[in-house]
């Protein structure tokens, strides 16, 4: 072995000659130069929905060298919430999540702050609703980025040869394709006249009293129309009100017009209910009709998708917003930020709402006019109502305006349902609130 | 090569060389070498099991959003509520009423399929067994078809008999019952088997005898079959209902411990309140409740169990 030794001089001038090399050399970026991505999406149930989410991210990896993995990670079973659980108990996982409604706010202390992406796309997009802002943000703190895959409203998706038949009402006249509705004669009172008329015709109204999702979606939303608060805004228990009283004897006749197994429904008796031909009317997002269209095509020819009715207080109708979280713990939050403004830019919602056939709704005003919605058929022109173009329904979420932690218990223990059932099953008026206030005081754990 | 072993053991101190036969004759006992062989096992269980049991216990201390240590508080707080009180109640009835049938029916069928003649027996056995080997998820999704109250086969049956509609979900007590049936439909077949075997180990001669001394069917039965069974039924009731105490696929198909939470039992209750209401203490201090109560019957059966052999 031979040695050489370096003098002083001769170092100096080889590591200038070596730093000039490097910095003259052409730089050369890598697949993944700027790091990796790990993603969480929710399983979209429209086959070739999650493929437009892919093409999309790929896009945005492509062009910013970013190695990306996603995972489609389904709803059925409650897959998606126990993942979200297990990363925030563990704070380890993907960089980014799809959270449901609530749990941006469940898990509020763990997620990166949104506030400049979320802020910079309401410039571009446009306003979004009261509903997102009450489930997405916490103080001054925008949690997560309004997502628009898996977003839906559970409006009516009314028969139009049924309901014409039987209850006398023209739907597609009340909510005109392309038009703003003309619905102001479309009240709570009209509405429970319908189901009676319906229920007589043998064709009873589809919805569902039961536990999950769609049951106390809909229970909620007549709640407000009736402003009927059970926890106030600032946490209070006030359901010993007389709305409340109003809404409860309101559903006690509603539920004499409804299937006598209403109270053991599930979110998938009210889409086999409609078709299968049974009911004048269910709520849902057009899941229901684009069953029907595959297995029971004369069936959805004749669905209307369109608005709730107005009660006292107004017209509401349940928005279920889907969120895309960041973990305070990801390892590259910028390229997070930078995937997540890419997907909510207009050209990319278009096509998530194209891919989906017109299912997913953006939460963003300038974006609820989409032609999907106007063209999607048959009938042509059966979801235009859908994303509430004309803003003619307050888009709501059961349980609000309680704070979302209250608020959250009250959902998923379905006790507006339950205070129906019991109401309507013969349990006294006070019996129930009394029952109602022992349940939501339990509630204000912290 | 023992030669040398010996010899150099020899040469060694006296004590060490003890040491070291003794350990030889460690390594050389069964026991050791079984429980060296199982060791990997105890490692792997005591982390699966063990870890998360502590963890679930430390959990149970803790505050809603988990930052602060609120002792017996979240248990104070689940004496207080009535749904609780509910799901003690519904979880007790599911469990004794399911294992309870469970045993019978098993018993029953076990003894037919033991009188059948040992050529058809194996198909009989295979048979009988489908229920058990459907993984339970599915065969409740099935089981959820038949009960669904618009369109179940059950409803269209007894509409073609002329009896009205039965809400199987969808009322209290059928909901009670529905949930109850389908854990007796899926584990009847597992007492069968059990029962079956311990019938074949039975001897003859005992039947021979108490024929002979002029016993009926059922005197056979109660004096010879059940205290010879006696041990197997003990072990398979509490395998049985600490597992049907722990079930939450039937319920959480079936009915997601409705109508109005009066099906919830421990594990799906536990559900709704953590994972689905963002409260893990909560729901972790829920499914501790199925420790105590399973413990008790554990060293009740357990203690039944080891008398009786240290009597034999």
């Amino acid at each position: 072995m031979s040695s050489k030794k370096l003098s002083r001089r001769q170092f100096v001038a080889a590591t200038a000659l070596s730093s000039a090399a490097l910095i003259s050399a052409p730089y050369i970026r890598t697949a993944n130069a700027a790091g990796k991505l790990n993603i969480g999406f929710w399983d979209h149930w429209v086959p070739g929905a999650n493929k437009a989410s892919t093409e999309l991210v790929n896009q945005w990896a492509e062009k910013e060298k970013v190695e990306v993995t996603i995972d489609y990670i389904p709803s059925q079973g409650s897959k998606n919430t126990l993942t979200i659980a297990a990363e925030a108990a563990a704070k380890s996982g993907h960089d980014i999540l799809a959270m449901p409604t609530w749990w941006p706010h469940a898990h509020a202390e763990q997620l990166e702050p949104m506030n400049d992406v979320v802020e910079a796309l309401i410039k571009q997009n446009g306003e979004v609703n009261g509903t997102v802002k009450y489930l997405g943000k916490a103080g001054d703190k925008w949690l997560a980025v309004p997502a628009c895959v898996g977003s839906q409203i559970k409006g009516p998706c009314s028969r139009i040869d049924l309901m014409k038949q039987h209850a006398g009402i023209d739907v597609q006249a009340m909510y005109p394709a392309g038009a703003p509705p003309k619905a102001d004669a479309w009240t709570t009172d009209a509405f429970l006249k319908a189901a009676e008329a319906c229920q007589k015709g043998g064709v009873p109204f589809g919805i569902g009293l039961g536990e999950t999702s769609d049951s106390v979606d809909t229970v909620g939303a007549f709640f407000l129309s009736f402003g009927a608060e059970v926890v106030d805004v600032k946490g209070n228990v006030v359901v010993k009100n007389d709305n409340v009283r109003q809404v409860l004897e309101f559903y006690k006749k509603l539920m004499a017009f409804l299937p006598s197994d209403a109270p053991a429904w599930d979110d998938g008796s009210n889409n086999r209910w409609l078709v299968s031909g049974k009911g004048a009317l269910i709520m849902n997002p057009p899941s229901a009709w684009a069953v029907a269209k595959r297995d029971a095509p004369k069936i959805a020819e004749q669905c209307w998708t369109h608005g709730f009715p107005v009660g006292p207080k107004g017209r509401f109708a349940p928005f279920l917003p889907y969120f895309w979280g960041v973990w305070s713990f990801s390892k590259n939050k910028e390229a997070a930020k930078s995937v997540l403004m890419h997907l909510s830019q207009p050209a990319a919602v278009e096509k998530m709402v194209a891919a989906s056939g017109g299912y997913d709704l953006p939460a963003f005003e300038k974006l609820t006019t989409l032609k999907t919605w106007a063209e999607e058929g048959p009938p042509k022109g059966t979801l235009y109502h859908y994303p509430n173009p004309h803003k003619h329904q307050l888009l709501s979420i059961s349980a609000s305006p309680a704070p979302p932690k209250i608020a959250q218990q009250i959902y998923t223990r379905a006790t507006l349902t339950k205070m129906c059932v019991r109401f309507y099953q013969g349990e006294p008026m006070e019996k129930t609130l009394a029952w109602a206030e022992g349940e939501l005081e339990g509630f204000m754990r912290s | 090569m023992a030669d040398v072993a010996i010899e150099r053991s020899s040469a060694a101190p006296p004590q060490t060389a003890r040491k070291r036969s003794s350990l030889r004759t460690a390594l050389k006992r069964k026991s050791t070498a079984a429980f060296l062989m199982t060791l990997p096992l105890i490692l792997l269980i005591s982390l699966l099991v063990i870890y998360p049991a502590f963890y679930s216990l430390h959990l149970a201390t803790l505050n809603k959003s988990m930052q602060r240590f609120v002792g017996f508080g979240n248990f104070q707080f689940l004496f207080k509520r009535e749904t609780f009180w509910l799901v003690v109640e519904q979880s007790c009835i599911f469990a004794i009423t399911a294992v309870v049938f469970k045993a019978l029916i098993g018993f029953i069928v076990a003894n037919f399929v033991h009188n059948i003649p040992a050529k058809g027996q194996r198909k009989w056995r295979g048979m009988l067994l489908v229920p058990w080997v459907i993984p339970p998820a599915m065969s409740t999704l099935a089981w959820l078809w038949l009960f669904d109250p618009s369109y179940s086969a059950f409803n269209y049956l007894l509409a073609g008999v002329g009896v009205d509609r039965i809400p199987w979900t969808g009322e209290t007590g059928w909901a009670r019952f529905s949930v109850i049936l389908v854990n007796i439909w899926f584990g009847a077949p597992f007492f069968m088997i059990m029962y079956l075997a311990s019938l074949k180990s039975v001897p003859d001669q005992l039947y021979e005898a108490a024929a002979i001394d002029g016993a009926n069917w059922w005197q056979r039965t109660w004096y010879v079959t059940l205290p010879m069974m006696r041990n197997i039924i003990a072990i398979t009731t509490l395998f049985s209902l600490i597992v049907t105490f722990a079930n939450f696929d039937i319920v959480r198909i079936l009915t997601s411990g409705g109508p109005l939470d009066h099906t919830h039992i421990f594990a799906t209750w536990a559900f709704r309140i953590g994972i689905e209401g963002s409260d893990i203490p909560l729901g972790a201090s829920v499914s501790l409740f199925m420790f105590p109560i399973l413990a008790i019957a554990a060293i009740f059966i357990l203690r039944d169990i080891n008398k009786r052999g240290n009597e034999a």
